[in-house]
């Protein structure tokens, strides 16, 4: 079986997407949180200029038509309160400088707001200006008093690094929580392909019901699909066994028909030479069915090795169950059977296809066997495993044979015209080397042949 | 022996019928499973050859119903299918044994006599002849100071010629009836047997006689 | 005497028009030392030496050379003459810090700065090393029975129940003057209304103006006043006729005023400069100091009252000059009511 190519992982594929979203949303609530709080500190500044530039603003008084402005101590310590700030302020009487530094810049916003902002440089330090105004009136008309305030950003720039450090922090939780939650998810999305893949895997090799369990709505196809395919692979292999049996039923019936008839018209016959020529049509008629039979079986036995059962095996009860059911066969040809020491094993795997290499084997003795021969079966179990072996008081093979018999067709050269075939050999060697076994043939000291199937121990 | 044949191609079951005919058996032949139900409720057999394949269903639905009923009748099946593949479930329903088609009707009388004997012999299995009587089931011959265990090929020989006293069996009739086709054997092969049986008669009161030219036949003293 | 005063705030307002004036130069070090560092200061080279002596026994190879300037005269050095200073140090804490706060100074970060208590340091620019507060000083004998004032309110109510006494015999900075001395006002006015009381007080009795601590207390032992009020406390304990008279923090709060230091930002070795700040910040804090002031005038019993002048932009509102303006004229019409 090929080992299919893997091409990437759902699961790390699930993992990295999930990860790396976690990431981009971790940098976007970076982002966020900073561009939040940054706007909030510079609000909060905003309107601590404001309120400083607006109780400068409040402290103008006109007396005599003069404007005196008497500056709140406050107005400037209070934005230098939290951190150590440099603060400039310009009082201008519309474009008449009356007090503070006389260079600072003028926000130029809206003329109809209550107070306009600037972000610039001054005296080497970025500061933030405000311009509050109010309009009053003088000897010389209306005019506006216009204070601006601007302090340094010292104090932002630390709670902007604060900021930064925690939405930096937050951003890293986010992260951490992300990563816990996506190797949670994957896992658990993975993990009915898992179920999937473990209940099919551990299934029998004849086990081709569909999948019942409940799968994810995205497995359904993949599911239903398995499904199609097991039930067309088991149509497929039921249509190879109907076609097996089909094919053995076409070809027994007739001939059949055809031994039956032989045998009645050669009884009724007298006439030798009727009854000779009779004779040697039933032996064909035999010949073919029995070599008709053995490659259906071993057509059957092939098919049944592809998908091998392991099932727990009793191989003395097999062993006496065969030997019982060839013994008519045998005691019509007056060849003694016997299942002598047989002691007690079990092995792992297809009884029916044991039992048939022992039927061959037994088949074939009897066939080769004369009349008044013996064959006796035995069943032995040792450290490694269990062997069947069956010895016979026939002819026993030729040496040079001993190798190449076992091959499909080869037939023993003395077998002289008996039925038969080498197939049964094949068979019985096909099956015991499923099992992890050896077929093994030899010819016993005293004559005779003795083929020995051992199987491991389970 | 009374047969039931269940087996629905006619030509063979014509010539099955005529074949066991040929050895003094009674053969009831159905076509189908219905049929088949019908003749065993009216009549008993000693035996039913069971197809697999029939045109109202599967042989194995007749083993079944005929094992519910608590039919005693031993079914041997006949199945023209893979040894292999069907062996499965055929013994476990109930079948007492089963053949591959083409049969051997040698082999068929040698499993049928396994069945009766796992079976446990029945009373008309022993025959009386004489002072000799004759269990067909162990193949066992009881003298009067004796018991004599039979070979197999000597108790079929014994069985052919018993089974019609005073009838007289050619050479080539008791070859075709001892011997397998697959067995090369001359008519001589008959006397050998013959000559063992004899030996085993001679303590009772039943003769095999040499009919010079036609063969033999037994006689009861 | 309001002749004078106006002028000077138009000199202060107009700026500095010619090159600023030393009062005294003095060198210290090797002759041919490796490195200098050039102090501009306007404490006494007594009162500073220590700490210089101090320094260049620690820092081999260096020379100073300090100069002595008034306040006004520093801030005229530094920001229209561009002279090149390692180091400006000065009590006039509100011109320091408008020097800092207008960029004339740089950023440096002392050795010991977790060590230095919040009030000392400002904006990494201004560092505080002395602890100076305003006192009252009183002439022992002139007061005869009557009891020492421990407080403002003591005070006024000593005045008011003796005014024959004190007509013409208390005195104070003339605040159009004295930059100390308006500083030392304009705080105690944040402190207190009693301030103005006070003030409203004093300028019944006729009090007299004077433009220095030292003139103040020459005044007290002379016996031509008896009541000094605002006299730099630090200043008074370190003369050597101090037991003539009384030197009293009031209970009620007692200004103090900080010595200042920064490096400005044309420094030619700010990094000596740096390491001479570290020297002076070490020694002035923390339970090893050395202070230059006097020990004898220990603030620490008086620690709630204190009321240090806060280093920041609170101090360019009494630089402003329709501020300045404004106080002033409160102060004359309070001070001057004949």
């Amino acid at each position: 079986m090929s080992t299919p190519v893997a091409h990437g992982s759902i699961r790390r594929r699930l993992l990295l997407s999930l990860l790396a979203s976690a990431a981009v949303l971790a940098i976007v609530v970076y982002f966020v949180v900073q561009s939040v709080a940054r706007q909030v500190a510079q609000e909060s500044q905003d309107n601590v200029l404001t309120a400083s530039a607006l109780s400068i603003l409040d402290s103008a008084r006109l007396s005599g038509g003069e404007i005196s402005i008497d500056l709140p101590y406050s107005a400037l310590s209070m934005l230098d309160s939290i951190s150590d700030e440099r603060v400039f302020y310009a009082i201008r009487l519309e474009d008449e400088f009356l007090s503070g530094y006389a260079d600072l810049p003028e926000p130029t916003g809206d003329p109809n707001g209550t107070s306009s902002f600037l972000s610039t440089t001054f005296l080497g330090e970025d500061v933030r200006v405000v311009l509050v105004k109010r309009r009053m009136s003088t000897d010389t008309g209306r005019s506006f008093l216009k204070v601006s305030v601007a302090q340094t950003l010292s104090g932002q720039k630390q709670a902007l690094a604060r900021i930064s450090r925690t939405s930096m922090g937050i951003g890293a939780g986010f992260f951490l929580v992300s990563v816990l939650l996506a190797a949670l998810i994957s896992r658990s999305t993975i993990r009915p392909l898992d179920r999937l893949t473990g209940s099919v895997s551990r299934r029998g090799p004849k086990d081709l019901r569909p999948v019942a369990a409940p799968v994810p709505s995205e497995m359904v196809p993949l599911v239903a699909s398995l499904n199609s395919f097991m039930r067309r692979l088991q149509q497929s292999l039921m249509r190879s066994e109907d076609f097996i049996a089909e094919a053995a039923h076409r070809v027994r019936t007739p001939l059949a028909v055809v031994r039956t008839k032989a045998e009645v018209a050669q009884r009724k016959s007298d006439d030798p030479e009727t009854r000779k020529a009779l004779r040697e049509m039933i032996r064909a008629i035999d010949d073919s069915s029995r070599t008709a039979g053995q490659l259906l079986d071993h057509a059957m036995v092939t098919f049944r090795l592809d998908h091998l059962a392991r099932e727990e095996i009793s191989l003395h009860r097999l062993v006496q169950d065969t030997v019982e059911r060839m013994r008519p066969t045998s005691e019509l040809k007056d060849v003694t059977l016997e299942a002598t020491e047989v002691e007690t094993a079990t092995i792992k795997g297809d009884p029916i296809l044991v039992q048939n290499a022992l039927h061959n084997l037994l088949d074939n003795a009897v066939k080769y066997s004369p009349s008044g021969a013996e064959i006796h079966v035995a069943l032995t179990t040792t450290d490694d495993g269990a062997k069947i072996s069956v010895k016979d008081t026939g002819p026993g093979f030729q040496t040079d044979e001993l190798d190449v018999l076992p091959k499909r067709f080869a037939r023993g050269a003395n077998t002289q015209d008996i039925v038969g075939s080498g197939l049964g050999l094949t068979i019985a060697k096909e099956v015991v080397e499923a099992h992890g076994g050896t077929l093994h043939i030899t010819n016993n000291p005293g004559g005779g042949a003795c083929v020995s199937l051992v199987f491991p121990s389970s | 022996m009374r047969f039931l044949l269940i087996e629905d191609n006619e030509q063979l079951a014509e010539a099955v019928v005529d074949r066991l005919m040929l050895d003094g058996h009674v053969v009831d032949h159905a076509p189908d499973i219905q049929t088949g139900h019908d003749f065993t409720a009216t009549t008993t057999y000693d035996l039913i050859l069971l197809d697999i394949m029939l045109p109202d269903g599967d042989g194995r639905t007749f083993l079944a119903q005929h094992r519910k009923q608590e039919e005693s009748t031993p079914v041997i099946v006949l199945t023209a299918r893979s040894e292999v593949a069907d062996r499965v479930g055929l013994l476990d329903l109930g079948a007492d044994d089963y053949m591959v088609k083409p049969i051997d009707f040698s082999e068929l009388e040698a499993r049928c006599r396994a069945v009766m004997r796992r079976r446990g012999g029945a009373a008309q299995n022993l025959l009386t002849l004489g002072n000799l009587r004759f269990d067909s089931l162990s193949g066992t011959l009881k003298l009067p100071d004796q018991d004599i265990q039979l070979r197999t090929r000597e108790l079929r020989l014994f069985e052919v010629l018993a089974n019609a006293p005073g009838q007289v069996f050619s050479k080539s009739t008791l070859v075709d009836r001892l011997f397998s086709y697959d067995e090369d054997v001359t008519e001589n092969a008959i006397e050998v047997y013959i000559g063992r049986l004899r030996r085993h008669l001679d303590a009772s009161t039943v003769k095999i006689t040499t009919i010079r030219g036609l063969g033999y036949k037994l006689e009861v003293a | 005497m309001r002749q004078f005063g106006l002028s000077l705030v138009l000199i202060f307002a107009a700026g500095w028009a010619s090159a600023f004036e030393a009062e005294e130069v003095a060198r210290f070090g090797p002759e041919n030392s490796d490195r200098e560092l050039r102090i501009i200061s306007t404490a006494d080279i007594a009162f500073f030496e220590p700490m210089i002596t101090s320094f260049l026994a620690s820092a081999p190879n260096t020379s100073i050379e300090y100069t002595v300037v008034s306040s006004s005269e520093l801030q005229k050095a530094i920001v229209d003459e561009g002279e090149a200073f390692d180091v400006a140090v000065s009590s006039a804490m509100d011109l320091q810090t408008k020097l800092a706060n207008d960029g004339w100074a740089q950023r440096f970060t002392p050795a010991a700065n977790s060590a230095l208590p919040d009030w000392a340091v400002w904006n990494d620019m201004l560092f505080a090393f002395t602890q100076e507060p305003a006192a009252i000083v009183v002439s022992k004998s002139g007061l005869g029975d009557l009891p020492v004032p421990d407080s403002r309110n003591d005070l006024i109510n000593l005045l008011r129940q003796h005014p024959d006494l004190f007509r013409g015999r208390v005195g104070t900075y003339d605040v159009r003057q004295s930059g100390l001395g308006y500083l030392f006002a304009t705080q105690d006015t944040r402190a207190s209304e009693i301030y103005w009381r006070l003030t409203e007080v004093m300028g019944a009795l006729d009090a007299q103006l004077y433009c220095c601590s030292s003139d103040m207390i020459d005044a007290v032992k002379s016996g031509e006043l008896l009541i000094a009020y605002n006299v730099l406390g630090s200043y008074a304990i370190n003369r050597a006729d101090r037991d003539e008279f009384a030197i009293i923090l009031p209970s009620d709060f007692t200004t103090v005023m900080l010595r200042t230091a920064l490096i400005p930002s044309n420094a030619p070795s700010s990094e000596l400069a740096a390491l001479f700040l570290d020297h002076l910040m070490a020694r002035s804090h923390g339970q090893d100091a050395q202070l230059l002031t006097n020990p004898a005038l220990d603030l620490s019993q008086n620690e709630a009252a204190l009321n240090r002048i806060r280093i920041g932009p609170g101090l360019l509102v009494f630089l402003d000059q329709l501020k300045k303006r404004a106080f002033l004229s409160e102060w004359e019409s309070a001070i001057l009511q004949n």
